[in-house]
């Protein structure tokens, strides 16, 4: 059995332009989209977990501008992932300060779901590429950069 | 240069990942060789023996505890989080370079980074350590107990439970083959299932002991924890003796390793000293241990040889879920080692009593999990599946890790299930002529509908109560860290 990134994410779960300013509002905002295509049945309790592992560990914002908050919840129905983007930068805690442009919101269900963990695992290795961030940096719309993150996670 | 890596983090998803992916680009970029490890979710294979032992430098980038450390004793090192190597990973491995060139283990380059804590993984208080050690112990003992049990449920469901035991298959260390003993085929067939499946369980005290010695001081602490497995074995000390062994042998590996040594016997240490040294006192843990189990196993002994048998009675349940908590058994294990030795002794019309009892934890648990997934976590789950199996085979231990995990809630439910379905198959005047076999041996039942129907009871019996106490926890999200922080895995995301 095979799994394609559509299975866990897609255009719909992508936004160009957040308007959050905060880590929270950041994390609730790419929750909200989650939660409208079913992918999280509560979006509050599953953002309180995010947030907190968020507090706990410092933040997920790296020095190369992305930020990868991430969760495991009941309230996930499938293993997901929505990215946002923000002109302004959010704070998600990166050691110098750099404020994150590029954020993957995690869900996880509880239990086991290798397949999908797989596939969010190769995916966060390619935000390790330039080259991969540049492009999402330049894609002008929700399908380009969903056709972005297909094209480099399927390669 | 040849790097070795191993990189990990508490959800195992993306931060483990990353560093991996950040460390293997920068290393190819400086013209190195790296091969990462992640122990993670997902999960990379290890790394072979031979890369390790031909390269030059490891790199840690951790957030959780590194396992089997122990591999990589005798390189250089840096250790860093996840998050530096993933935002510096060329400046690491630049570090990782200069200890390489700096020289072997014995001045490792001890590179910590000062700025961020460690996260709760690392500063596990000492309980959650020990039932972590335990449940080590116990993943690895549950495939024996399982072929064990199963077999010698088999045994008995094809060749009878009396003259299985009979027949013996090993005579002046030749085999016998079905023509060389006088008995049935089926007889015969029962009794080499009845001699592997023993042997499978034999192996259950000395592979816990050694498996919880492993978790302690890695793999030097196999080998002791092991003897004095088997020596809790030899000496009847059981289950318990076989804790006190691989702790004890776990304690004295890591003793040793805080001896400090230089160069070549630094070297020695792993491959003579700590096996010699670290076995022969670990014997010492029988005298002890086995004073203490024998202690615990006279009262079930006793109350099995009622001959009404029928006792709810809440003052001696209180006693035996002290038992439990004490002795690490719950008093269905208790049953069922009085059981086997009943069976050794041959008088299999004495087995029938109220013997749905030891379906009922396992099996309770099972449906646990399934009616009340976001009460149990992942590795409760799994531990679930199993326990749906062996429950139904009368394998008690199918139990162990719910009780190890949450003695308090998890016994008295196993204890109530277990005493509903007790009284109520001895109510049904239930009999069973085999020691052992669960549902496998249903044929061999008197008054098998009725005996069912109590074991169902039990079970639901067992579930609701579990569920329901269990639900008192989940406010209390501490309780999951009492699971086995690291294969939990999850644990850091609940917080």
């Amino acid at each position: 059995m095979s799994i394609s990134i559509e299975d866990v994410t897609g255009p719909e779960l992508v936004s160009t332009d957040l308007a959050a300013t905060t880590a929270r509002e950041a994390v609730d905002e790419l929750a909200g989209l989650l939660e409208q295509v079913g992918r999280v049945t509560d979006r509050a309790a599953y953002v309180d977990v995010v947030m907190a592992r968020e507090e706990e560990t410092g933040g997920t914002g790296m020095e190369s501008g992305i930020a990868i908050p991430h969760g495991k919840s009941p309230a996930v129905t499938k293993a997901s992932v929505a990215f946002g983007r923000s002109i302004t930068g959010v704070d998600f805690g990166a050691e110098d300060g750099t404020q994150a442009d590029l954020i993957f919101l995690i869900a996880a269900p509880e239990g086991q779901d290798d397949l999908h963990v797989t596939l969010l695992s190769r995916l966060a290795r390619k935000l390790i590429h330039e080259k991969f961030r540049t492009a999402l940096r330049e894609a002008d719309s929700a399908d380009a950069v969903f056709a972005t993150i297909k094209q480099e996670v399927e390669l | 240069v040849k790097f070795v890596a191993v990189t990990s983090c508490p959800t195992g998803i993306a931060h483990s990942e990353m560093a991996a992916e950040a460390l293997e680009n920068a290393a190819r970029e400086a013209g190195h060789e790296i091969e990462v490890e992640v122990q993670g979710a997902a999960g990379a294979p290890p790394i072979d023996t031979a890369t390790i032992n031909a390269a030059d430098a490891a790199i840690f980038a951790v957030d959780a505890m590194v396992r089997e450390k122990e591999r990589f004793a005798h390189l250089p090192f840096v250790e860093v989080r996840t998050r530096e190597a993933i935002d510096k990973a060329a400046d690491i491995i630049a570090r990782a370079e200069a200890a390489a060139q700096a020289g072997p283990a014995d001045k490792p380059v001890r590179d910590t980074s000062p700025t961020t804590p460690p996260e709760k993984e690392t500063g596990a208080s000492r309980g959650e350590e020990i039932r972590r050690w335990l449940m080590t112990g116990v993943s690895y003992m549950i495939p024996f107990v399982v072929a064990g049990g199963i077999l010698i449920a088999a045994a008995f469901a094809m060749g009878g439970a009396v003259e299985v035991t009979e027949v013996s298959i090993i005579q002046d260390g030749q085999i016998q083959f079905a023509g060389d003993v006088d008995a049935p085929f089926l007889t015969w067939l029962g009794a080499v299932f009845l001699t592997i499946g023993g042997q499978a369980f034999g192996m259950l005290v000395p592979i816990l002991a050694g498996f919880i010695a492993y978790a302690m001081a890695d793999r030097p602490g196999i080998a002791p924890g092991i003897v004095g497995g088997l020596i809790a074995n030899e000496i009847g000390a059981g289950f318990l003796g076989g804790l006190i062994a691989g702790l004890l042998a776990g304690a004295i590996v890591n003793l040793l390793k805080k001896i400090p040594v230089k160069g070549t016997i630094k070297r020695m240490m792993p491959i003579l000293v700590y096996p010699v040294i670290g076995t022969s006192p670990s014997v010492r843990s029988w005298s002890w241990s086995s004073a203490t189990d024998r202690g615990g196993q006279q009262r079930p002994v006793r109350l099995d040889e009622r001959p009404d048998g029928i006792e709810p009675d809440p003052a001696r349940d209180r006693h035996r879920a002290d038992d439990g908590l004490r002795h690490g058994r719950t008093r269905q294990q208790g049953r069922l080692r009085l059981r086997d030795r009943r069976a050794g002794r041959r008088q299999p019309a004495d087995h029938g009593r109220g013997d749905g009892r030891g379906d009922d934890p396992a099996a309770g648990h099972g449906a646990g999990h399934r009616s009340a997934p976001s009460l149990y976590n992942e590795s409760e789950k799994r531990a679930g599946e199993a326990a749906w199996v062996m429950g139904a085979s009368f394998i008690t231990e199918g139990a162990i890790p719910f009780a190890a995990a949450d003695p308090l809630r998890v016994i008295p439910s196993l204890m109530a299930g277990s005493a509903v379905t007790g009284a109520l198959s001895l109510s049904f005047n239930a009999t069973l002529n085999a020691p052992h076999g669960g549902i496998f041996v249903v044929g061999l039942i008197g008054n098998a509908i009725p005996y069912l129907i109590a074991i169902a009871i039990g079970t639901v019996v067992t579930t609701l109560l579990v569920n329901v106490l269990k639900g008192l926890r989940s406010e209390d999200e501490t309780a999951f860290k009492l699971f086995d922080v690291r294969r939990g895995g999850e644990v850091a995301a609940h917080a």
